[in-house]
């Protein structure tokens, strides 16, 4: 689902990098011909070639990766060595040894990771910020839309300084146990025993009686219990997380994590009590550790002569940020819809504050099939006209169950609520010269949105739209489900000859599901104007494309154009298509260039 | 939720617990806490359950994704017949095993995961799945022909004798042609 920009292609990363800073990038004109890319001000010393793979090479993800992970490491170590070498625990280290340090590391860089995670997935919160932002908006956008790996690699750090966190406290309260049995006079005997009689709440161990388990002390204190509770509450959502439960069964997993809220409530609570407890600054005043703990019988408060008074502790307060989501303002709708051949759902609705791009995509929920559940919908209609639709399959339970619900033409339209746009919009679609587009299979969607809004601006002579040829190709087994799909193109093929403008638009279909009785027909109908199987002028190629001779065609067509290619399917493909832009793609920076944009649409 | 198998959910859950007990276990045997004895049984246990849940059943509709390796173990639970293949029994199973594990502080989470597993096991039960396991299947014999040939010539066709079958030299050929023919490479 997310793309990911292999190593090995310099060109397509320092375009990327170049394009996400803001760097000025212009076509430069020469005798009136366009040029490829060229940086509008070229850097003054210009940097040997490696040095510029090497930037090029990490893009904006990957710094802000190595931050994430630079600052958990600097989290942890600092509180470690906090922990390890103040001298306000050094009895407490006495008593529970380096498994304090690495308790309180961790718990530390669970604060931080906790307060990350709900970040990526924060819609609003991320709509917000989109809109907000306009000095670096496609970093920041593009940034908080590669949001569920980060949110899936923040959840693994989670889990770990968990498993750190408790293993380190499991031998915690081992230790203090074992210090309140003890009756041998040792320094953490003698340290358990102070202040245990009072009121005072001085005390440092928190253990008050000799004989109980660390157990029953567990499920009788607030951390212990609320640990407990948020422990099992994370095991149960990474659990119904792995990815075949989540493929398989969605709606498991939906309602699991929905346990996250107990997570966060368990988590403000799990440090208020304050078991973890050090020497108070007055206390340190008047008895130093380092000197005084070689003689622990000379601790006397009425002895008047002693150097040393009876130490004393109090409780670190655990600082927990919790991040609250705003709240999720979702727009009613009341759509009209259309049915279309194969189960296929077209919902339109009007806009009343709705603003899209191409190539985003919207959460929808319909309170009469189920209350709780989301899903997400590409978007099918252009910018430019004034209703926005979605095309919805039948492939699911929820699915299913919506086709049903407006197959049934009650006399009150179902509601449904919407949420977003979101997604990368993909302007770069109008950029290019010449544009090749792929879609695949369901990868299709998205460009329904995209021709339609390049056929608009066309018609309109938008000055935006640089694009003057479109070649188009729909890959899919058959038809069937795209039956809309090939309706919207034959009315674009018709509009486009009433316009007189039937070059713009070049597309070829290609079933890779063919048997022979299909492809015998094709032959025997080769002769008539439409095609047998889909009805459009067009041709429909059975099989896959021959890539090298489509590609060597559009060279050949366009000898001096920048040509942006874009993807919307399967990775194989997307190797095959880079393979192809490269080996195409003139040296010489007069001739054609191939660009290769896998968006995440 | 009409088509949620929860044996799917109830093995991840129990193979996750399985690992929790074990790291509990190892903990407490390490630490030399008191009552380690029940760690080194959560160990012992530990082991069994993920032995057990590491071969993934097969899924009654769509394909199965399997675990790296686990053919192996799946050939050694099938052996066991109804006990492995009934979830009844795993779910008995899975919480007798969770009791003795429960006595420890460091293995408690292990009991509470499992006894969760346990219970997801007893609801697969009542709707009736049961384990199957993911079969190999045997090696295709690549077809010549790309499977159109059916019953390939035992005999080669008939040809005239060697004399006949020289070429005619070319000042003998028919005609010449008006137009340059090239033959069309394949």
């Amino acid at each position: 689902m997310l793309p990911s920009f292999p190593p090995w292609l310099p060109w397509t990363h320092l375009r990327t990098c170049l394009h996400s800073q803001g760097l000025p990038i212009q076509k430069a004109t020469r005798n009136g011909n366009s040029c490829s890319l060229a940086i509008l001000h070229p850097p003054q010393h210009p940097a040997p070639r490696h040095f510029n793979w090497i930037v090029g090479a990490l893009t904006s993800r990957e710094y802000y990766r190595a931050a994430w992970l630079g600052l958990n490491v600097f989290l942890f170590v600092y509180y470690f060595l906090l922990f390890d070498k103040d001298k306000k625990f050094y009895y407490t280290r006495v008593v529970l040894g380096s498994a304090l340090a690495w308790a309180r590391a961790s718990a530390k860089c669970l604060n931080f990771n906790s307060m990350l995670i709900l970040l990526p997935v924060c819609r609003n919160l991320l709509s917000f910020l989109r809109g907000t932002c306009s000095c670096c908006r496609r970093t920041m956008r593009k940034q908080l839309d590669h949001n569920l790996t980060f949110h899936k690699l923040v959840a693994y750090s989670i889990a770990l300084f968990t498993a750190v966190h408790i293993i380190a406290h499991l031998c915690n309260f081992e230790w203090y146990n074992d210090s309140q049995q003890a009756a041998d006079g040792s320094l953490s005997s003698i340290l358990s025993d102070l202040h245990q009689d009072e009121e005072s709440n001085k005390w440092l161990n928190p253990i008050r009686s000799n004989n109980t388990t660390p157990a029953y002390v567990t499920f009788t204190t607030i951390p212990g219990l609320t640990g407990v509770i948020i422990t099992v509450a994370l095991i149960l959502m990474v659990t119904s997380s792995m990815e075949f439960i989540r493929r398989s069964y969605f709606e498991v997993f939906w309602y699991m994590h929905h346990l996250f809220v107990i997570y966060f409530a368990g988590l403000v609570i799990h440090g208020i009590a304050g078991l973890v407890r050090g020497q108070t600054a007055e206390s340190l005043k008047e008895h130093n550790p380092e000197l005084c703990a070689q003689d622990p019988k000379q601790w006397d408060r009425k002895n008047k002569h002693s150097q040393c008074e009876e130490p004393e502790f109090g409780s670190i307060p655990a600082e927990v940020r919790a991040l609250c989501c705003l709240a999720a303002s979702a727009l009613l709708h009341f759509p009209s819809a259309v049915m279309h051949p194969s189960k296929v759902l077209e919902l339109q609705m009007h806009k009343k504050g709705f603003s899209m791009e191409v190539g985003q995509y919207i959460f929808i929920n319909c309170p009469s099939v189920s209350c709780l559940e989301w899903h997400p919908f590409t978007l099918t209609s252009a910018p430019e006209e004034d209703f926005f639709s979605v095309h919805i399959r039948a492939a699911g339970d929820w699915t299913e169950k919506l086709n049903d619900t407006f197959q049934q033409q009650k006399p009150k339209t179902p509601r449904i609520e919407v949420d977003g746009p979101f997604g990368t919009a993909s302007e770069d679609v109008f950029q290019y010269e010449a544009a090749m587009l792929v879609g695949a299979g369901i990868g299709v969607t998205p460009f329904a949105s995209v021709l339609k809004s390049i056929w608009y601006k066309f018609q309109h002579a938008d000055q935006r739209l640089k694009t003057k040829k479109i070649y188009f190709y729909w890959l899919c087994r058959d038809t069937g489900a795209f039956a809309w799909f090939k309706d919207l193109l034959a009315s674009l093929e018709q509009e486009m000859e009433e316009s007189g403008k039937a070059g713009f638009l070049n597309y070829r279909l290609f079933l890779t599901g063919w048997d022979n009785s299909l492809a015998g027909h094709a032959a025997f109908n080769l002769d008539n104007d439409t095609d047998v199987v889909t009805g459009l002028r067009q041709k429909t190629s059975f099989g896959r494309p021959m890539w090298n001779s489509e590609f060597s065609a559009v060279a050949t067509a366009h000898p001096r154009s920048v040509v942006g290619v874009f993807l919307c399917g399967p990775e194989a493909l997307a190797t095959s298509l880079q393979k192809c832009c490269h080996q195409y793609s003139s040296l010489d920076p007069r001739k054609v260039k191939f660009y290769f944009n896998k968006e995440n649409f | 939720m009409g088509r949620i198998e929860w044996a799917m959910w109830a093995n991840e859950q129990a193979l996750a617990s399985g690992l929790i007990l074990i790291t509990g276990g190892i903990v407490a045997v390490a630490g030399q806490f008191k009552g380690w004895p029940f760690a080194a049984y959560a160990i012992g246990a530990g082991v069994l359950v993920c032995l057990l849940e590491y071969p993934r059943g097969k899924r009654k509709r769509g394909s199965t994704m399997e675990r790296c390796g686990q053919k192996y173990m799946t050939a050694v639970v099938k052996v066991f017949g109804p006990l492995t293949r009934n979830y009844y029994v795993r779910a008995i199973l899975h919480a007798v095993l969770a009791v003795p594990a429960g006595f420890l502080l460091s293995t408690i989470l292990g009991t509470v995961c499992l006894g969760i597993a346990s219970g997801i096991y007893l609801l697969a039960a009542i709707r009736g799945e049961e384990w199957s396991p993911i079969e190999q299947k045997p090696p295709e014999r690549p077809q010549l022909g790309g499977g159109t040939i059916k019953q390939p010539p035992a005999m080669p066709p008939p040809r005239p004798p060697a004399e006949a079958r020289k070429k005619p030299p070319l000042e003998e050929a028919g005609h010449t042609n008006p137009v340059a023919v090239t033959a069309e490479a394949e």
